[in-house]
């Protein structure tokens, strides 16, 4: 027998993978949500070792909040040019102007929120019935409890009660009509773990993870990245800033962090030294101890 | 640097959760701002330190009831290696979560409160360990605290278990007297115990050889994808996508395709941009065979000199994990990696009380209930043994009506 050395990486790897395989073989329309983050990044170059040379059996559907980080869609669309995949946009402005959504007004409106009604819209006009996403399991505490093959009724609602047991690596996607399944293939992997994978797979990043300067505003002790978006007054001071982002997000609600990390090297070794985990630079989540269960249960990615 | 996966059973009570915290705590993994949402929570001990089982207590639910209900993993890593925790309840009625997070552990923490010793929950958390074949199982003592750390206790706690392992044929099992409240022997070595010799948990946590590495010749590979590009310069390219459950193929091995019996030879092993000598268990590749043989999704590939068992007719153990109860007259499907068939319980041959170990006939099986069945397969399952290859030798049952998963199955013998 050769000799082969097969690391936790290669362990994590290897396990998502075969829960993309496992989504190919048990649905009929599934879909890969990719939202220009790290983490969706990640799973893309998985569905490339899951499925090349072949296609991959799903399209790649981006919810398009209209408040995005303009290096996030040049990303996706040269990515999506590479690659050479299907991609579906739903888009969160077009919710707004059908009156389904109304935008929230007030110094700390989002669009975060609205997000979910054009995800379940998209959702339900494709006929979707498994979604892939990029959730892990150690960004927040009803997060860890989540399945990675989670079941969400008509109304896109995760009910943590009711979630079924999930033994080895058996996963069950049998769901009636009308429900759709969320899959987390990167559930057991950590912060730490996807970008020290990225590091190895040389996988191509949006320029701002990295530092680079920028106007930003302070706001809840956060830094914020000043923007149209972004319903500002006269109290707000906007500085210029030596920055990097930690999520990809909506810009009125994902923060930045001051960094001088340039390379992916100085990224590593910045998280590994960090007292502020990554989901601390989500406001969204600051709203109270319960903020993610509750908006997992109404439909949230 | 790997990843040791384990469980850890013990109610509440014993400190569990606590002893998560604690883990994570001290290893540094607990970030400013968790820290900070922890210490602004209500939730207290009962000398005003941070009460840290709040950190594994993830549902509204459990946190208003200061239970754990649900499984919860966590993630942790020390320079020496990566740890995934599953946190499940103790209590009985959350028995089927237990089994849940056993299922994909190489090693078990039993928890026993130094003040009660070996008490019912003990004999069941141990008999889970043993019916899901955790290899290696950790006994902490917990609460040492509270007796003074007395070695005497310590003893004669461990002399009791040393009975109850012999029984299940626990035969990997170390002990360890702990404070999790305290920090005694969780991460740091305790000067308040003198007279233990051992190691700290995490050190013991951090060499305990998992074996992540298969020695089995039962190499398997459920067939998951078939890759077929279709495209002008990949017209003939047909892979077989899965991942290795267990042992080695290699190239121009033979190979068994199942159900069909169809034999062929390894070709060509693929990941991605690479071209492998070898899939060894663990990995997600891509298999080319020489013949053209019809192969789908379901099919299992095998060594064709370490054939799996193949009948309709299997005895299991079942954890039934519904609130419905288990129907003999009905079909349901049975779900054994990437293969799905109907099956019906045909028979319950017994049922076990977890609490005492004692088997009994049984007519019904319900909620969180475990025991012996004999389960008839519409088509024939490539099964291995489970104490003889874990991977191959489960599945899972699932009711049709509600698509509900509603049973684990670990497989014991083929019936002729």
């Amino acid at each position: 027998m050769s000799t082969y050395n097969f690391d936790y990486l290669d362990e994590l790897e290897a396990e998502a993978i075969h829960i993309l395989r496992e989504v190919a073989g048990q649905f009929e329309k599934p879909a890969l949500l990719f939202s220009g983050g790290k983490d969706s990044i990640t799973l893309v170059r998985l569905a490339e070792k899951a499925f090349r040379p072949g296609k991959f059996p799903f399209p790649l559907v981006h919810i398009d909040t209209g408040h995005n980080f303009e290096e996030t869609i040049t990303y996706r669309d040269q990515m999506v040019e590479r690659i050479g995949e299907k991609l579906i946009i739903g888009s969160v402005q077009e919710s707004i102007d059908q009156g389904k959504v109304v935008e929230q007004t007030g110094k700390n409106a989002s669009r975060n929120a609205l997000q979910t009604v054009t995800l379940l819209d998209t959702i339900a006009k494709y006929q979707f019935d498994a979604c892939i996403g990029g959730a892990r399991r150690d960004e927040e505490k009803a997060r860890a409890k989540e399945r990675i093959f989670s079941v969400r009724d008509e109304f896109g609602q995760w009910d943590p009660k009711r979630q079924r047991p999930e033994l080895w690596n058996i996963y069950n996607g049998k769901i009636h009509k009308g429900e759709n399944i969320r899959v987390f293939p990167i559930s057991n992997w950590t912060e730490l773990d996807v970008w020290n994978y990225i590091r190895r797979e040389k996988i191509e990043l949006p320029s701002i993870y990295f530092s680079h300067e920028r106007d930003v505003i302070t706001r809840n002790g956060q830094l914020m990245a000043a923007s149209p978006f972004l319903n500002m007054d006269d109290e707000d001071i906007v500085e210029r800033k030596q920055v990097r982002f930690r999520t990809v997000g909506d810009m009125s609600c994902t923060a930045a962090v001051e960094s001088d990390a340039f390379l992916i090297d100085d990224i590593i070794s910045e998280i590994s030294a960090s007292k502020i985990s990554e989901r601390g630079a989500r406001l969204d989540d600051k709203v109270s101890e319960a903020a993610m269960e509750d908006r997992k249960k109404g439909g949230y990615f | 640097m790997n990843i040791l996966k384990f469980f850890t059973a013990g109610s509440v009570d014993d400190g569990k959760s606590t002893l998560i915290g604690r883990l994570l705590y001290d290893t540094d993994s607990i970030l400013a701002d968790q820290l900070e949402a922890l210490q602004s929570s209500n939730r207290k001990n009962d000398d005003g330190t941070i009460d840290l089982a709040i950190l594994t207590d993830g549902l509204r639910a459990e946190r208003e009831q200061g239970i754990t209900i649900d499984v919860a993993y966590k993630y942790f890593q020390t320079e020496k290696r990566k740890f995934i925790i599953a946190d499940t309840p103790g209590h009985i009625q959350y028995t089927r979560n237990m089994v849940t997070g056993a299922s994909t552990a190489n090693l078990a923490i039993i928890l026993i409160d130094a003040r009660n010793g070996v008490v019912e929950q003990t004999i069941r958390h141990s008999y889970i360990v043993s019916l899901l074949g955790i290899k290696h199982v950790v006994v902490c003592i917990n609460k040492m605290d509270m007796v003074d750390y007395s070695e005497t206790i310590y003893n004669s706690i461990i002399e009791k278990y040393k009975i109850l392992a012999q029984q299940l044929k626990l035969t990997d099992v170390t002990y360890i007297p702990v404070s999790a409240l305290k920090g005694d022997n969780v991460v740091q070595t305790s000067e308040n115990m003198d007279w233990y010799e051992g190691e700290s948990l995490l050190h013991f946590l951090e060499k305990v050889d998992t074996d992540s590495l298969d020695k089995s010749q039962l190499a398997r590979m459920p067939v998951q994808w078939v890759v077929r590009p279709q495209t002008a310069e990949l017209h003939d390219y047909r892979g077989y996508a899965g991942r290795v459950l267990s042992g080695t193929f290699n190239l121009n091995d033979k190979v068994t395709v199942l159900p069909s019996g169809a034999s062929s030879i390894v070709e060509k092993i693929e990941f991605f941009d690479q071209t492998l000598d070898a899939a060894h268990a663990g990995q997600s590749v891509i298999i080319h065979l020489k013949d053209d043989v019809d192969i789908s999704r379901g099919d299992t590939i095998v060594n064709a000199s370490a054939l799996p068992q193949e009948t309709k007719l299997i005895e299991a153990d079942l954890c039934w994990m519904d609130t419905r109860a288990l129907d003999t007259s009905i079909m349901y499907n049975i779900q054994h990696n990437s293969k799905i068939t109907k099956c019906k319980i045909s028979e319950i041959l017994h049922k076990v009380d977890i609490n005492t170990l004692e088997k009994h006939a049984a007519e019904e099986f319900k909620l969180n209930d475990i025991g012996r069945v004999i389960i008839k397969t519409a088509d024939a399952l490539a099964f291995d043994l489970y104490d003889d290859n874990r991977a191959n030798g489960s599945a899972i049952l699932v009711d049709t009506r509600t698509n509900l998963t509603i049973g684990a199955l670990m497989f014991r013998a083929a019936v002729e």
